[in-house]
């Protein structure tokens, strides 16, 4: 990173993909065609639209993309409705990579990783989850359940249907909230499906999806035997500088830009629960 | 001024032990005599900190918009000014009358906390307000030099309450009210321009002047509104402050009562209230003499039309 | 050791501003705060405090960042930060000295941020010794010493003289440019010192207990059920937060202009509703989280992140200035320790 952190540079849309009803997912690159900056799994970016906003959003994509950038976005304020209205071609700026990203050379190196997602929540792992795949042989057995309000909110539903289910040691579980036509797998909510699959608790779990879902998840993987420190999550909050200094998303003595977005629950038992 | 105290405090404790309120809104000491603070007292033990002096500055009646939203009814002490901003809240349908147990308290003007600070005085050793001079390090000062400057010129009287605890008649003003408004309106246009821009460019934009104002209680101000498309923290350009003052002016003109919050609480000591004080001498002028909060059902004469209505340019031609 | 009468300190004035351009006290429309050296205006050197605080220097209320240009899908970035000439800050008290290094922890910290690291490269600061400490003003419980504020160039009042001190390369250098002073005897000096510390000794907040205030309390403390009264008069404004010489959030907004978007920054504060607003959730809902934030942040999280550092000078600014009288003293009497 530079000094100039709060300077942007141009990128521009290249693709964008309908992943569901209310989620896009975009693809940015410099405008001579190449990847803006590095970045690691769950880091995030800063993009903006001049004159309508700036937000930050995880980097959906691998870094094991060489290629380009991918943000799922879900349509619900001023930049995230007004990216969904624009076309191919559209620049916006970018500045990054933010955060701390998951310990993916690290804690995770070796496990047998467990992912659980609600909904865009699946959209911070989906980097984390095409990491594992690159690097297969660096990681155990992948557990994943994902879950989201239709089969029509299933983010990603053709990546996860054609590859992440015929990954090696790959076991996806996905659940709908309610019955609907055309799906026949799992209904229910996340947390219960998590506790019907019964996972074995040698897993490093990783959390992402609405508070809610997180909250309860949380106490599902408890009452099976996993232990807080085995379970990573990921915190949203309002971001303006990305470098904490801005003073917005002050969490305790933490700055979710910076310390963040990833904590280990047991890191969050030491903070306020002010997010 | 403790006699007044005393009085005000049995009637708190009578009250709240008779279960009539279950809460009193008043005054609370500070830590150096001037820092009183606005506070909900729920015990007999909690009023232990209560006071009534010269520093009880601040308007109460705003804090009724939340209060009354709560369970149970509340007292509050209404000073003259007060009053008046209460009974308009009532009459914007923000305060819930049936929630409120109103005492109005004599009130002799209130001390600028700035001006004792801009004459370096650090010790005030009488608060008493029947005594015209306050001792301060030897140096000796008129209460009319160092009170608020809504309190010199304060024409409120006491208006209808549940009750009234007052001992000694309300002084006239020292002023008149409406002096600073003549002088800028003998102005030019280019020095009332100068004048403007000078104090306006200190503002910091910190909205205390429209956060204590009790005319300003819409939920979401279109200041902090980010789709407004007019938002802003800090003053992206130098016109922007003006702005921000004037439209706040418009919108409260015709309900606001002169009760001189705004300027008691800007740091940068803006004279904000001769914006509003302008605008309550051209209603006075074209539509015959109106106060803001007299009473609680009356049409003000910017939301009434009549017939005899006067046409503006009939006053200032065009 | 070099001395001016006050009565001719115009020309120290008119001398520095020859050098550099000079920031000191003005006084204008009643209110005094720091602004640049020109002919006219009313410089307020007795005060003894600025409504702003000094950190407006570096730190300005607003600041423009970027300048795009947009037409159709394309956007182009221009660079739109101010470069920084050399400068002189006079008249800067001990509690604005120290609130830069509170600063300096954050905006130098990596990544440096380069807007304000220019303006503290270009500064040379004259402080100026405080000789009537207010009752408000509790800077020594932060270790303060208002006789003492080590600015590049230390001037103290004694009398109807002022003397100064050059206490780096840069003040030194500084100094010896200026032909208006003239040699003085230091034991004027000392003697106002030390009448200044014995006034600090008998003001009223010198002695607050801040032994609680420690990160291994952080979760205690923010439960404390005080909050809630402490908060209550609280009105929401920013006027804490835009007076204080350590608060330093801030907001980025962008200004359509007839042929493109400004972006700046501009001061922000955690007193404000909308200050922590997502599209669908806020954190802090209610004016005593938000509240509760500024104090924590000021007396416990950055100390915690800090070694032991607070993020108050002791000032006073917020106990002479909130509309309703809540105050930073209040926290620390009731939430300190043995207050």
């Amino acid at each position: 990173m530079t000094n100039e952190a709060l300077i942007p540079v141009v990128g521009v849309i290249t693709d964008i993909r309908k992943d569901t009803p209310d989620v896009k997912t975009f693809r940015v690159v410099t405008p001579d065609g190449k990847k803006a900056f590095e970045h690691m799994p769950g880091q995030c970016a800063m993009l903006s639209i001049p004159g309508v906003g700036e937000a930050m959003f995880s980097i959906t994509s691998s870094p094991t993309n060489t290629e380009f950038m991918e943000f799922s976005i879900k349509k619900c304020g001023c930049v995230t409705s007004w990216l969904h209205s624009c076309e191919v071609g559209q620049m916006v700026t970018i500045r990054g990579p933010y955060g701390n990203g998951f310990p993916v050379e690290t804690a995770f190196k070796g496990k047998n990783m467990l992912f659980i997602a609600g909904g865009i929540g699946l959209a911070p792992l989906r980097s984390v989850i095409n990491y594992v795949r690159a690097h297969r042989e660096d990681y155990g057995t992948v557990d994943i359940v994902y879950g989201s309000r239709s089969m029509d909110d299933l983010v990603d539903f053709k990546e996860i249907e054609e590859e992440w289910k015929n990954e090696k040691d790959f076991n996806v579980f996905l659940t709908i909230d309610r019955e609907q036509e055309g799906w026949d797998g799992h209904v229910g909510f996340v947390p219960a499906y998590v506790k019907e699959v019964n996972i074995p608790t040698d897993r490093t779990a990783i959390l992402c999806g609405p508070p809610i879902m997180i909250k309860f998840t949380l106490q599902a993987l408890l009452e099976l035997g996993f232990n807080k420190e085995q379970v990573y999550t990921t915190l949203e909050f309002r971001m303006k500088c990305g470098v904490g200094k801005c003073g917005r998303c002050n969490v305790g003595n933490k700055y979710i830009c910076k310390d963040g977005p990833v904590f280990r629950m047991d890191q969050l038992e030491e903070l306020p629960s002010e997010y | 001024m403790q006699k007044l105290e005393t009085l005000m405090l049995e009637k708190a404790k009578n009250l709240l032990s008779s279960g009539e309120v279950s809460r009193v809104l008043g005054w609370k000491k500070g830590e150096l005599g001037y820092d009183v603070e606005p506070s909900v007292f729920t015990s007999a033990q909690s009023l232990d900190n209560f006071v009534y002096n010269v520093f009880c500055g601040a308007n109460l009646s705003k804090y009724l918009v939340q209060e009354t939203k709560k369970e149970g009814k509340i007292l509050v002490f209404l000073k003259p000014c007060d009053s008046y901003s209460f009974n308009q809240l009532i009459k914007e349908h923000r305060i819930n009358k049936d929630k409120v147990y109103t005492v109005g308290v004599e009130c002799q003007g209130k001390i600028d906390n700035y001006k004792l600070k801009e004459n370096g005085i650090e010790v005030v050793e009488s608060f008493d307000e029947e005594v015209d001079f306050v001792t301060v390090n030897g140096k000796k000062f008129t209460k009319g030099e160092i009170v608020l400057g809504k309190c010199s010129v304060c024409e409120k009287k006491l208006l209808d309450y549940d009750e009234v605890i007052s001992i000694n008649e309300k002084r006239s003003p020292d002023k008149d009210r409406f002096e600073m408004v003549k002088k800028l309106e003998s102005m030019t246009a280019d020095e009332r321009y100068a004048f403007w821009k000078d104090q306006l460019s200190n503002c910091i934009r910190c909205n205390a002047c429209r956060n204590v104002c009790p005319a300003c209680t819409c939920t979401k101000c279109v200041f902090d509104n980010d789709n407004s498309g007019i938002a802003s923290k800090a003053n992206s350009d130098s016109f922007e402050e003006k702005m921000f003052h004037i439209i706040r002016a418009f919108h409260v003109a015709g309900r606001c009562t002169d009760c001189g919050e705004c300027s008691r609480v800007c740091p940068q000591h803006i004279p904000l209230h001769l914006l509003n004080r302008k605008f309550i001498g051209d209603i006075n002028r074209l539509y015959g003499t109106y106060q803001a909060g007299e009473d609680t059902t009356s049409k003000g004469p910017l939301t009434d039309y009549t017939k005899q209505d006067v046409d503006p340019s009939d006053v200032f031609g065009g | 050791m070099k001395k001016i009468a006050i009565s001719n300190i115009e020309k120290l004035y008119n001398e520095i501003s020859s050098l550099q351009e000079l920031y000191l006290p003005v006084k204008k429309a009643g209110a005094t705060n720091f602004a640049k050296y020109e002919n006219g205006v009313d410089v307020d050197i007795k005060s003894l405090q600025t409504v702003k605080s000094a950190k407006d220097l570096f730190f300005p209320q607003s600041e423009d960042m970027i300048d795009f240009k947009v037409s159709g899908k394309n956007i182009e970035i221009k660079d739109a930060r101010a470069q920084s000439n050399p400068f002189v800050l006079f008249g800067v008290r001990g509690c604005d000295l120290k609130s830069f290094e509170v600063l300096d922890k954050v905006f130098l910290q990596e990544p440096v941020d380069t807007m304000y690291k220019s303006k503290r490269d270009a500064v040379t600061v004259i402080t100026l010794a405080c000789n009537n400490p207010e009752s408000s003003c509790f800077c020594k419980v932060f270790g303060v010493d208002p006789a003492n504020p080590k600015g590049d160039i230390q001037a103290t009042i004694v009398g109807e003289e002022m003397f100064f001190e050059p206490l780096t390369d840069k003040g030194s250098e500084l100094l010896s440019k200026l032909t208006t002073l003239e040699d003085g005897d230091e034991k004027a000096v000392e003697s106002e010192k030390k009448e200044i510390s014995q006034k600090v000794e008998k003001l009223p907040f010198v002695n607050l207990d801040l032994s609680n205030f420690k990160g291994e309390n952080l979760m205690e403390l923010f439960d404390r059920p005080e909050w809630e009264e402490l908060s209550k008069a609280c009105l929401g404004c920013g006027t804490c937060t835009f007076v204080c010489p350590t608060c330093q959030c801030f907001d980025i907004r962008d200004f359509e202009t007839n042929d493109g978007v400004k972006r700046f920054r501009c001061w922000d504060s955690c007193m404000y509703s909308e200050f922590t607003k997502m599209a669908a959730e806020n954190p802090r809902k209610t004016q005593m989280q938000r509240y509760r934030q500024r104090f924590m942040h000021k007396l416990v999280y950055f100390p915690a992140n800090n070694g032991g550092e607070y993020s108050c000078v002791g000032c006073g600014r917020c106990v002479k200035k909130c509309p309703q009288s809540l105050n930073i003293v209040k926290v620390i009497k009731k939430l300190g320790g043995k207050n």
